[in-house]
């Protein structure tokens, strides 16, 4: 099952490529926090940045602006004709 | 909480659509969670009447062949084995029994939200075999593989995984090459795309003519991926366009297919109502073969048989819905499931049982 939510990152520790100690993120959702993998990101995300995440692992990095912007991007799909 | 702008954006997309359409068109959401949010959000109520939504093999449960279920819960009954799984699969009935069943029996089955708690699993209980049992698509298929890099590096001797990954293309590939599924169009996947990329669709759109839209999970997310397949459709025109810019790009996520094919290699596999598919699996690489469960355990099974009278392959193959199923609703339901697509909480049957056959 797929989650829709992008996550928070609130902060992240480890480095990348560590293999046995795996870089994380703490991330926050809708007053929920966990700890994601940061193994198989396609950036690195920073505190203040938005993560998918799938089975504890987040799978791509969006910034804040990228996050909110798709409610334009609806209302602009809407009106073309 | 509805915002009310995302009010106003929905009223605005369905006109939209109502506007765009002219003939009957059929569209397939490839994936299970949009199957979910489809049914959740009331979706079918919004659209013109000419529009058809049909589920297609993206709920992976559900395509799990038999075999690999039965070989599933032979596992889980060997001495000292955990069998450490997501949810879904538990009470999937196997040809004689399912996971639940065994564990009744006195197997050991616990589930797990990631593959990485198995690994801690493991690392907590050395007096224990812990098989994760590796049921998903490319989103998942790259949490395995990090995991599994992370048990050779810390040199485990008791964490195996049983692979059963499988890949979306070659069974959309197949599904519109050797069955009669008739689709004007598809909502790919949200989160396989992020991995694969809006690209890896363009073969399907120059073989079959098929617009395709990827899609998030969000209902306006959805209206949207309608919205530009019915325009595509309307005009004649096929291409990929991607309406979830926010979470997938053309490319996809180069670095978590690097991790997955460091450790995967693909190989045909089986599913369930689409048969063998060339290419369509990913096996575990020789050189991790010690985490390999199919290659340290002796698994033996009886011959499998798919349960009798169950549809869940037809439905696969979008030549069914639930309601065509004779056992659906009557012998079969969330609390006495025959097959699998009616116990993931992304199965077609799932998610008609519990939202009612307003299809």
């Amino acid at each position: 099952m797929c989650l829709a939510v992008p996550m928070e990152v609130i902060e992240t520790r480890g480095s990348e490529d560590d293999f046995l100690d795996p870089p994380v993120a703490v991330v926050e959702a809708q007053g929920t926090r966990a700890t994601v993998r940061l193994d198989i990101v396609d950036r690195m995300p920073g505190p203040g940045d938005y993560v998918i995440v799938h089975a504890g692992f987040a799978i791509h990095t969006l910034s804040k602006e990228e996050a909110e912007k798709s409610l334009e991007l609806f209302d602009e799909m809407a009106e073309r004709a | 909480m509805i915002r009310q702008n995302e009010k106003d954006a929905v009223k605005r997309l369905s006109k939209a659509i109502e506007a765009a359409v002219s003939g009957p068109v059929r569209i397939m959401e490839v994936c299970g969670t949009h199957t979910m949010s489809i049914f959740r959000h009331g979706i079918r109520s919004l659209l013109p009447g000419k529009i058809e939504l049909v589920s297609g093999p993206g709920c992976p449960v559900c395509v799990t062949s038999q075999e690999d279920i039965d070989r599933m819960i032979a596992l889980s009954s060997l001495k000292d084995v955990t069998v450490a799984t997501f949810g879904d699969l538990v009470r999937v009935p196997g040809s004689g029994k399912s996971l639940a069943q065994a564990r009744a029996e006195g197997a050991d089955v616990q589930i797990v939200y990631s593959p990485s708690d198995a690994l801690d699993m493991a690392l907590k209980n050395r007096h224990k075999k812990v098989v994760f049992l590796g049921v998903g698509f490319e989103t998942t298929a790259p949490t395995v593989a990090a995991t599994l890099l992370q048990a050779r590096a810390a040199k485990t001797d008791n964490f195996f995984v049983y692979s059963c990954h499988k890949l979306m293309p070659p069974a959309l590939d197949a599904l519109f090459e050797h069955t009669d599924a008739k689709v004007d169009g598809l909502i790919c996947p949200g989160h396989v795309s992020t991995i694969i990329g809006a690209s890896a669709y363009e073969p399907i759109v120059r073989r079959f003519g098929l617009p395709c839209v990827v899609a998030g999970f969000e209902p306006l997310d959805i209206l949207t991926a309608i919205l530009l397949l019915v325009r595509q459709h309307s005009k004649g025109e096929a291409r990929v366009e991607n309406c979830y810019e926010r979470a997938v790009s053309q490319k996809g996520n180069e670095r978590a297919r690097a991790l997955m094919y460091k450790v995967f290699e693909p190989k045909g596999a089986r599913w369930r109502g689409l048969g063998e598919i060339d290419e369509s699996g990913l096996s575990i690489r020789d050189e991790f073969s010690n985490l390999d469960a199919e290659k340290r355990f002796e698994i033996k099974t009886c011959e499998s048989e798919e349960p009798k009278g169950c549809m869940c392959g037809q439905i696969i193959r979008a030549e069914a819905t639930p309601p065509d199923c004779p056992l659906f609703g009557k012998r079969c339901t969330p609390a006495t499931p025959v097959g699998p697509c009616m116990v993931s909480s992304e199965g077609t049957c799932s998610a008609y049982f519990r939202y009612g056959n307003h299809a």
